[in-house]
């Protein structure tokens, strides 16, 4: 195993700022069309992460023109130009699952006044 | 069969790919083998390497065994695996195989002995099909029907049955090499390779 853990070490990143459940985040995405790239911003809450090394992912969650949209993203891959923290949350999970039912005021997440 | 390496399984895991989407991949330890003996036409009826890997000290093995490695000035060889391979002319004994006979990119044979799931039934088997497991059902799990009646008042022969599944060798074609990292001679191989992790495998070039 020890190959392996060396491996996933050198391409872990670790620009990437502390983010948990119920946090609102603005994820840098590079898009490849052809030739040209382009960033693109998709802002919204954490709703889960799942730890595994290199291949640990999180999964944001937002309401884009009344549809509810959800995105996993590997934590480690280059494709991420960056993370922004937003918002801290204050939830009591870390799988935030609840909230694909919920509209509204409801769907809302406390968020923390002494940040 | 052409040229390739003796390699041993690590594991898996994934890398990125240039444009940042996951690949899985197999990693493995493969070579560096030597060159032990070369079977040619006028000797032997064919012509083949065969190589080995993971050295051994010569006094850990019987006399016997030890007379293969008599060419190869002190050196022995824990697994021995013969290559076909017509060119044999290209490679001296005591020759270094590397993985430097890859290129990233390329597409490979990959050999080995798949994990043993003893003694299976028809379901895991075969794929054959599952009763319902409640609702007064009595038929949950068994095979079946295995033939007709009078005629032809036999099981023909090749029936799916159940019986012992896997430890069998298998190949698996084209499967890509992503990367090559020279030190500590590992490849990684796109997709599952057959086997558990330590098992000996042999990838060969296409």
């Amino acid at each position: 195993m020890n190959i392996i853990d060396r491996m996933e070490k050198e391409h872990m990143r670790i620009d990437i700022p502390q983010f948990r459940s119920g946090d609102t985040v603005k994820v840098h995405v590079k898009i490849r069309e052809g030739e040209k790239e382009r960033i693109q911003i998709f802002q919204g809450i954490v709703i889960a992460k799942r730890k595994g090394g290199m291949s640990s992912s999180f999964t944001v969650r937002k309401i884009s023109y009344g549809i509810g949209v959800e995105k996993i993203f590997p934590l480690h891959s280059p494709a991420i130009e960056k993370i922004e923290v937003v918002e801290r949350g204050i939830v009591r999970r870390s799988r935030l699952y609840y909230l694909r039912k919920l509209r509204g005021k409801a769907a809302r997440v406390k968020t923390n006044r002494y940040n | 069969m052409a040229i390739g390496l003796i390699g041993k399984k690590i594991g898996m895991t994934q890398v990125f790919s240039g444009v940042g989407k996951p690949v899985p991949v197999t990693v493995i330890e493969a070579g560096p083998c030597a060159v032990i003996q070369k079977k040619t036409v006028e000797k032997d009826g064919y012509s083949a390497l065969k190589i080995g890997f993971l050295e051994k000290k010569p006094e850990k093995l019987t006399k016997p065994l030890r007379g293969q490695f008599n060419k190869l000035n002190g050196k022995a060889y824990a697994v021995l695996k013969e290559l076909k391979f017509d060119e044999v002319d290209k490679y001296e004994i005591g020759d270094e195989l590397t993985v430097d006979l890859f290129e990233p990119g390329e597409d490979v044979l990959v050999t080995g002995i798949s994990k043993g799931k003893g003694f299976a039934g028809g379901i895991k088997r075969w794929g054959f099909s599952r009763g319902p497991m409640t609702h007064g059902s009595k038929f949950h799990r068994a095979q079946g029907s295995t033939g007709m009646s009078a005629t032809p008042a036999k099981v023909f022969k090749g029936k799916k049955m159940p019986g012992h599944m896997g430890s069998n060798r298998v190949t698996v074609k084209n499967l890509e090499i992503i990367d090559i990292r020279d030190q500590g001679n590992i490849l990684l191989i796109k997709g599952a390779v057959p086997g558990g992790k330590n098992g000996i495998i042999t990838i060969c070039k296409k």
